[in-house]
């Protein structure tokens, strides 16, 4: 219907309006009004989202479009600005618009304690969500592109918030330059995806695709499936932007953001838009089996590697990171094997619960004054009841707890890696159990360490308080979400309903039949999950409660193994030595003897030599006119001895 | 009448010349005494062709040649002339004009 | 017989003195034998048959050029005694350089042969005449202009000399031309009664007004320095 077609552009294209504004005219405005013009255009924005989603509901999702304008038109290029309306779109959108909007809200709080305007933070945040928007409800690849980037611009500015902190600006650049190199495989995609299919237009690509299954691309010697390559090429800029392993090293260092920051992007919308990726190229990936294994080794590895780094951080945000960083290995496990719905669907309680859990955090360091070690929080759970409460609610969702969001997702998940036959989702299987145990373990240990046991500086406990009503009310509002998105939204996205939902935005191969058979794994499998989810916690408590001093001698007795966890595996000391020093050697090269080597010093070279050489030259003039009398009279001689002999 | 070169002939005018030139040129540049010596020298190697021109004009019974004389004697007044104010001047501004102190065009 | 002996007497005599030219300790003495020289030369040409370049060599070159020569000479202080033999340094390298020369001219002198076509027209002018009238009718007919551009030379070259030499004192008195024409009698002329027995110098001196005799002069020039001048100098008288 039209009107779902018009909230639908309204919702996407208000964040904008809300981020030029304040933006552009925050500091004549002033901060207050900066801060309700945002607020207002996001609020009203969710509104339409849902609306949008409401009605798309009711009038069934059948892929339609809102064309914007024209962008590109170049020979057989075309590029459009147009929004497309299917349920993929529609169901992020409104997930990022409500997140974004109750950040928004919970930013009012959290940063009203700062020295320097903050109509700056808040143009960003909505800039981001338009980004995000724009990402989403792309109906060819190019828009997407420009949301991607759009993301990883936001990002920058956000995590390099506080820009008078080296710490920030060096996290930002990082984040930017490792999402840079994925970006490079993605857009060697897209150029591929153009030379095969001579269109970047999703609808005309998907019709395309059963035409060029036989495409091969030769690369050293061998003949590769084209989509293999294509698919391949895609999951890699996936990886960048949703920090899978390798990709990774940004995600942790971008926690020098605020609290609102990671919580929005690094944990709900950003990072997901990998995710969303796959899901959306779900026709082209369905006919490349080789990079699905791929994906679902990387998402498991992931998993599994983020998981035990987490478990041994002293650092309450970089702890959720890592938590963020595992549960998006599970979403694109779930991708490998075909599950995309389910994969979709723990995308979007995990936006639910993860938001909940930064924002949580994000309470209890607006409580402590900025500190972040958990080490030296303790004792907070009577100063910050309801943060503690809805921790708890977070972080049950996160362990996969019936019936909390989480259950209903990460199971299935699970449950979809054990029903597909092929060894590597098995091995998934295993990792993705284990990491199950693992994230409710350290989900634990953070609420004992923060809000248990005896505060390292009593003094910061005494002086905490709770976080005032523009920062709650959000985590209130997140906490129902974790609670009642599982239960609600399974039927829609994984259960019965969802043919009807998806109507088509997700396509699975007519072989790929995962969505039913991962209804019928046995019950020992299925209750496996939760059984470890509960053995973490038990083990949380033994040892963050029962005995606090436990860890500290396990950490002792196995230290290579604790401090290889702590330093993250070493990723981010293997890189300086095999990137970054090399990168930095070459550009001191580059700087010094290139510029001004060689292009500085060609001009100045050469004037030093013109000069030299006239210098010399000079020479000659002795001002002796003796000497040059003999001279002309020498070239007199040598000129009739030529012309008398030559 | 006929000029006494006819008893001469033109070979013997010719070497004169050629000595006078070859004086001329070693007076340039073997001298070390001053500028002025330059000068006469220059003097000497246009008589030496002025002779040769003169010889020449005699010799074919041709005028073109001391007509030819004519012009250089005149040029070479004029040079003669500019060359002595220039040594002059630069006498009044370096107080000598030996060959070797008259360095001012050194690069 | 004896235009030989006289040819060779002179060309002796020329060599010689050309070599004295160069060799003379004393320039005065150079130029004197440079005078020697060009009688000789103008002997030769005389042998030759080109009388009026004789004469012309002996009045324009000896009368002008050579005399000009011992003005400069004399008029610049040379202080011969301090002059340098600088024969040694380039002496080796300047006889080989000089003799290569020599041989050269010789070598074409032995070699050369006379273009077929020259000679065929000789501008002699009419014959019976004598050298210089046939020198006249050549000169101020096929050679005219090239003999006003020779004028031209000439012209340059003296004003070139003047400008090189010309020292600016201000000796002279040079006048602007258009004050002096814009003078006027009230400018120059003021009856003045004088009573018995005083002079003019003390009733405020000759000059009437007082300032136009300085006004005409270009400044720079003599009597150019304005009043206090002029007042300093009948001061004195």
């Amino acid at each position: 219907m039209q009107t779902d077609l018009h909230l639908f552009a309204v919702a996407i294209l208000l964040p904008l309006a809300g981020a030029a504004v304040a933006g552009l005219g925050g500091r004549l405005m002033g901060d207050a009004v900066a801060k309700i013009i945002t607020l207002g255009c996001m609020a009203i924005a969710t509104l339409c989202g849902v609306g949008a989603l409401y009605g798309g509901w009711s009038a069934g999702f059948a892929p339609r479009a809102v064309a914007l304008a024209d962008w590109v038109n170049a020979g057989g290029f075309h590029a459009t600005w147009t929004l497309r309306f299917d349920t993929l779109s529609v169901t992020m959108t409104a997930m990022v618009l409500c997140v974004s909007l109750l950040v928004h809200c919970y930013s009012l709080g959290y940063m009203s304690h700062e020295t320097m305007p903050t109509y700056r933070f808040f143009s960003y945040l909505s800039l981001f969500t338009f980004a995000m928007l724009m990402l989403v409800s792309s109906n060819d690849l190019i828009q997407l592109f420009f949301g991607w980037e759009g993301v990883g611009l936001a990002s920058y500015l956000l995590i390099g918030y506080w820009y008078d902190r080296p710490s920030a600006t060096a996290a930002a650049i990082k984040a930017f330059v490792v999402n840079r190199v994925a970006d490079l495989f993605f857009i060697v995609g897209i150029g591929l995806i153009y030379v095969l299919f001579h269109t970047v237009q999703y609808d005309q690509i998907f019709a395309a695709v059963p035409q060029v299954l036989g495409a091969y691309y030769p690369l050293f010697g061998t003949a590769f499936s084209m989509i293999e390559v294509i698919c391949f090429l895609l999951f890699v800029g996936a990886m960048g932007k949703s920090a899978q392993l390798f990709f990774h090293t940004w995600l942790p260092d971008a926690m020098e953001g605020p609290t609102p920051v990671s919580a929005l992007i690094h944990a709900a919308t950003m990072v997901t838009a990998g995710v969303f990726l796959m899901a959306r190229m779900s026709p082209l990936l369905e006919f490349a089996p080789q990079t699905r294994l791929f994906v679902i080794f990387i998402g498991a590895t992931t998993c599994f590697f983020a998981a035990t780094v987490g478990m041994v951080q002293p650092d309450i945000k970089r702890t959720i990171a890592y938590s963020t960083c595992s549960q998006l290995g599970y979403m694109f496990a779930a991708v490998g094997v075909g599950a995309y719905q389910a994969s979709v669907f723990h995308l979007t309680t995990h936006a639910f619960f993860k938001a909940l859990l930064f924002l949580g955090a994000g309470s209890v360091i607006h409580a402590v004054h900025d500190e972040q070690n958990m080490f030296r929080m303790g004792g907070l759970w009577k100063k910050l009841p309801l943060t503690y409460a809805v921790m708890w609610i977070g972080s049950l969702a996160l362990a996969g707890v019936f019936p909390f969001a989480g259950y209903w997702s990460k199971d299935a998940i699970l449950n979809a890696l054990w029903a597909s036959g092929s060894g590597m989702s098995q091995y998934a299987w295993v990792l993705g159990t284990i990491t199950a145990f693992i994230t409710a373990f350290y989900s634990w240990r953070l609420l004992f360490l923060v809000f248990h046991g005896a505060p390292a500086d009593a003094h910061l406990r005494d002086a905490a308080h709770e976080s005032p009503a523009a920062m709650t009310v959000p985590l209130v509002l997140l906490a129902i979400g974790a609670v009642v998105a599982g239960v609600a939204l399974a039927p829609f996205y994984i259960g019965p309903k969802q043919e009807l939902f998806w109507d088509g935005a997700i396509f699975n191969a007519p072989a790929n039949t995962i969505m039913e058979t991962l209804e019928n794994v046995p019950a020992l499998i299925a209750l496996l999950p939760s059984i470890a989810g509960l053995a973490g916690i038990a083990l949380a408590y033994v040892f963050y409660v029962a005995s606090p001093a436990l860890p500290a001698s396990m950490a002792r007795s196995f230290g290579p193994v604790y401090r290889f966890l702590l330093n993250k595996w070493y990723f981010d000391e293997i890189y300086t030595v095999i990137f970054v020093r090399p990168y930095a050697a070459i550009a001191r090269a580059l700087w010094k003897e290139g510029d001004e080597g060689a292009v500085e010093g060609l001009p100045r070279d050469l004037v030093r030599a013109t000069a030299t050489g006239a210098a010399e030259a000079v020479k000659l003039q002795t001002g002796s006119i003796a000497i040059y009398a003999f001279t002309m009279l020498a070239g007199l001689v040598v000129l009739l001895t030529v012309a008398l002999c030559g | 009448m006929t000029p006494a070169i006819a008893a001469i002939g033109l070979g013997p005018y010719l070497v004169v010349s050629a000595a006078l030139l070859v004086l001329g040129v070693f007076g340039i540049f073997l001298n070390r005494k001053n500028v002025i010596i330059i000068l006469m020298s220059m003097e000497l190697i246009l008589l030496s062709a002025n002779l040769n021109f003169v010889a020449f004009s005699s010799a074919h019974a041709d005028l073109s040649g001391q007509i030819m004389v004519l012009f250089v004697l005149t040029i070479a007044a004029a040079e003669a002339a500019i060359g002595l104010a220039i040594v002059t001047v630069y006498f009044r501004n370096r107080g000598s004009i030996q060959v070797e102190d008259v360095t001012m065009m050194k690069g | 017989m004896i235009p030989q002996l006289v040819f060779y007497v002179f060309a002796t005599v020329l060599l010689v003195s050309a070599t004295m030219v160069i060799t003379a300790r004393n320039p005065v003495h150079s130029v004197l034998f440079l005078i020697l020289g060009f009688f000789n030369a103008a002997g030769l040409f005389l042998v030759a048959g080109a009388e009026f370049l004789a004469m012309l060599l002996v009045i324009v070159y000896v009368g002008a050029v050579a005399v000009l020569f011992l003005f400069v000479v004399m008029m610049l202080d040379i202080d011969f005694t301090q002059m340098r033999e600088g024969f040694q340094r380039y002496a080796p390298i300047g006889a080989c350089v000089g003799g290569i020369l020599f041989v050269e001219l010789i070598m074409a002198l032995g070699n050369w042969k006379m273009a077929p076509d020259t000679g065929l027209a000789p501008l002699s002018g009419a014959p019976g005449l004598t050298n210089t009238a046939a020198l006249g009718t050549l000169i101020y007919t096929h050679y005219v202009l090239l003999f006003q551009a020779c004028g031209l030379v000439l012209l340059v070259a003296m004003i070139g000399a003047i400008v090189l030499t010309l020292r600016q004192t201000n000796t002279g008195r040079r006048q602007n031309i258009s004050k002096q024409h814009a003078r006027t009698r009230e400018d120059t002329l003021e009856l003045v009664d004088l009573p018995l027995g005083e002079n003019v110098l003390g009733n405020g001196g000759f000059l009437r007004p007082h300032n136009s005799y300085y006004e005409i002069a270009v400044p720079g020039s003599y009597g150019s320095g304005g009043q206090t001048e002029a007042d300093e100098r009948e001061k004195g008288a």
